[in-house]
């Protein structure tokens, strides 16, 4: 038997491809579309109200004689850990399925997406399951948000000397 | 008028987010990661440090305002040194990530997850 | 005497009996339309275990032990038990039959799997390689959520083409003899198709019915071709899973294939569609091993039994993803098999 060619190969990548982009065309026909607009003026007001909230309580903290730079930190703890809290009670995930990226893009995404695989691996222990699954989906935004951010420090560094 | 702001910006940001889940086949943590590299890059070229002044927390508590955190980390440490320069962004964000890291761990351990009834 | 026609499909010369079912769905399954036919619904989706993989394995393990019993059997006389669920190395067939010690085959055809242990059985029945096989699959919500998407906190929002994986488990006795006294009439299997894997090159997981229809498509023209018959010998054919947007392509498709349309609307439908109302909030409607096996053991069988339905036509389709698979760009491959069931 004739061993499959590289040309052959190619040929038969490029007629999936071609399949895939007309299949693909054609089963978009029969999707439903997101509610682009509900769902944009849901993020938008939910998204924007957590910020004028956090601003508020910041307000209230610089009020009380504390520096802003703490105040901020205050309020980026207290927002991490409310949003930790309410996914540890299962309240999480329906509030974002009314507010999506509202929820999601502040801190408190960043939050949930901890807690949220780390408290399926339980009874995978404290180590392997909890321990390592709390990194499945915030890992790699810290990985890549440090990495991006020590690099800028050692150009600015080689910049400034 | 700040509140406005923070509002507006806070909500803006929110809605890019929104468009970006719904209109591509991008998933929650590639856009968490998408916000945060842009919040970093943004203020490396000193173009975030502008909508912060502006918005307060509206540009500080979404995800591009973790990467703002860590790039101005990064770039005040560069005055002091190599090292305050690698140091920088883990120092700026040290408290918040201290505390999504272990109180994170401490809800997952107490809590059982449920099924939800409809998605 | 040649059991075989056509390009891939089988004709049973013994036509092997179904001669007893078991069903376990969970909570959700049991708010649906067909809550009424099914043996065990859950009123929480753990079902009394510490984890859900073995709520699931326990679930299966019912719905078997429910359809020995139903058979008249005892789980000495079953020679082969056949099943597969959606875990790695089938963590919740395999811990199941750790506890049954029945000699057991496990198979995966993903969401196809309860067609192809009936198929399998059926052949092993007809073939006279055994006297009476079990046949089952398995799915759960929480468990293969966690392991192919996203974790069941996380707070994501589902598009509208994203399907639920039904917490079911369903079982059949097939047998080389009916059961005594057979209660009318019995139900044969008369004819099966092997499907082939194809791949319409859909990536999008939340895509899935789109993905699997084609596979569908291709074992249910091939299924008529190689038997010369025609969409009007079923009363009803029942895809798996293809939910509400693969039903609606898989019409077309039909359609376009050249079979009369009018037919195509009377006699076809899908168990991911028939399991949920859309008011459930499942937006693409039903998936999983669950979804077809307990559509087909709960409804489809009852109605044959009871001879509102003779002649039914099971395709579950199954879509042939890994969960590595999707990160390394590769697009979903679809299967489908079929088998032929009768009243007689």
């Amino acid at each position: 038997m004739k061993e499959i060619s590289k040309e052959d190969n190619k040929a038969m990548e490029q007629q999936k491809k071609e399949i895939s982009k007309a299949y693909g065309k054609y089963a978009k026909q029969f999707t439903p579309k997101p509610n682009y607009v509900g769902n944009g003026i849901k993020a938008f007001m939910v998204g924007g109200a957590i910020c004028t909230m956090a601003l508020w309580v910041q307000n209230q903290l610089m009020a009380q004689g504390i520096n802003e730079k703490d105040a901020g930190t205050f309020v980026t703890i207290g927002l991490v850990a409310l949003a930790q809290f309410l996914t540890g009670l299962g309240i999480f995930d329906s509030i974002a399925k009314f507010a999506g990226a509202g929820v999601i893009v502040p801190i408190t995404g960043f939050a949930n997406s901890m807690v949220a695989p780390a408290i399926e691996y339980k009874k995978e222990g404290p180590v392997l399951g909890v321990g390592a699954k709390l990194f499945s989906v915030a890992g790699p935004v810290l990985v890549c948000g440090i990495s991006s951010a020590v690099l800028v420090g050692i150009i600015y560094w080689l910049m400034g000397r | 008028m700040e509140y406005v702001y923070a509002f507006l910006i806070g909500g803006v940001i929110c809605l890019i987010g929104q468009i970006l889940m719904d209109a591509t086949k991008l998933t929650a943590p590639r856009i968490l990661v998408i916000f945060v590299v842009s919040g970093v890059v943004l203020q490396a070229l000193h173009l975030y440090q502008p909508i912060v002044d502006l918005a307060g927390n509206g540009a500080t508590v979404p995800l591009p305002g973790f990467g703002y955190n860590l790039a101005k980390g990064a770039m005040e440490g560069a005055k002091n040194g190599f090292l305050e320069a690698i140091t920088g962004p883990l120092t700026a964000s040290a408290a918040g990530i201290a505390v999504a890291i272990t109180f994170g761990y401490l809800i997952s351990l107490i809590f059982t997850p449920k099924t939800p009834k409809g998605n | 005497m040649k059991k075989k026609v056509g390009r891939q499909s089988i004709l049973f010369s013994e036509r092997p009996y179904l001669r007893g079912r078991g069903t376990v769905v969970g909570k959700k399954e049991g708010e649906g339309p067909l809550a009424g036919y099914f043996d065990v619904i859950l009123d929480e989706d753990m079902y009394g275990e510490k984890s859900w993989e073995k709520a699931e394995s326990k679930m299966l393990k019912e719905s078997m032990m429910r359809a020995v019993q139903r058979a008249g059997l005892t789980k000495e006389d079953i020679d082969v038990m056949l099943s597969g669920d959606l875990l790695n190395q089938l963590m919740s067939s395999s811990f199941m039959a750790r506890d049954l010690h029945i000699p057991f085959l496990g198979l995966y055809g993903a969401c196809s799997t309860m067609t192809e242990s009936l198929v399998m059985g059926s052949i092993l029945i007809d073939g006279g390689f055994a006297q009476n096989v079990l046949a089952g699959a398995s799915s759960h919500f929480c468990t293969a959520e966690r392991q192919f998407r996203m974790p069941v906190e996380h707070g994501n929002q589902r598009p509208p083409s994203a399907q639920w994986t039904a917490t079911a488990a369903g079982a059949v006795v097939v047998s080389s003899q009916e059961k005594k006294p057979q209660p009318a009439p019995a139900v044969r299997a008369t004819a099966a198709t092997i499907g082939k894997v194809i791949d319409a090159g859909i990536k999008d997981a939340n895509q899935m019915g789109a993905a699997m229809a084609p596979a569908a498509v291709d074992t249910l023209l091939n299924h008529l071709e190689d038997t010369g018959r025609g969409i009007d010998y079923y009363d009803l054919i029942a895809t798996g899973d293809l939910g509400f947007i693969g039903k609606d392509i898989m019409v077309d498709l039909l359609i376009d294939a050249g079979l009369p349309s009018d037919k195509v609307y009377e006699r076809y439908d899908d168990c991911g569609t028939m399991l949920f109302t859309k008011e459930q909030d499942v937006h693409g409607g039903g998936s999983g091993c669950g979804c077809s096996a307990s559509v087909f053991c709960g409804y489809l069988l009852d109605k044959l039994e009871t001879g509102q339905l003779k002649k039914v036509l099971l395709m579950s389709t199954g879509a042939m993803l890994s969960t590595i698979s999707p990160f390394q760009g590769e697009s979903i491959p679809g299967i489908a098999h079929a088998i032929a069931l009768e009243a007689e």
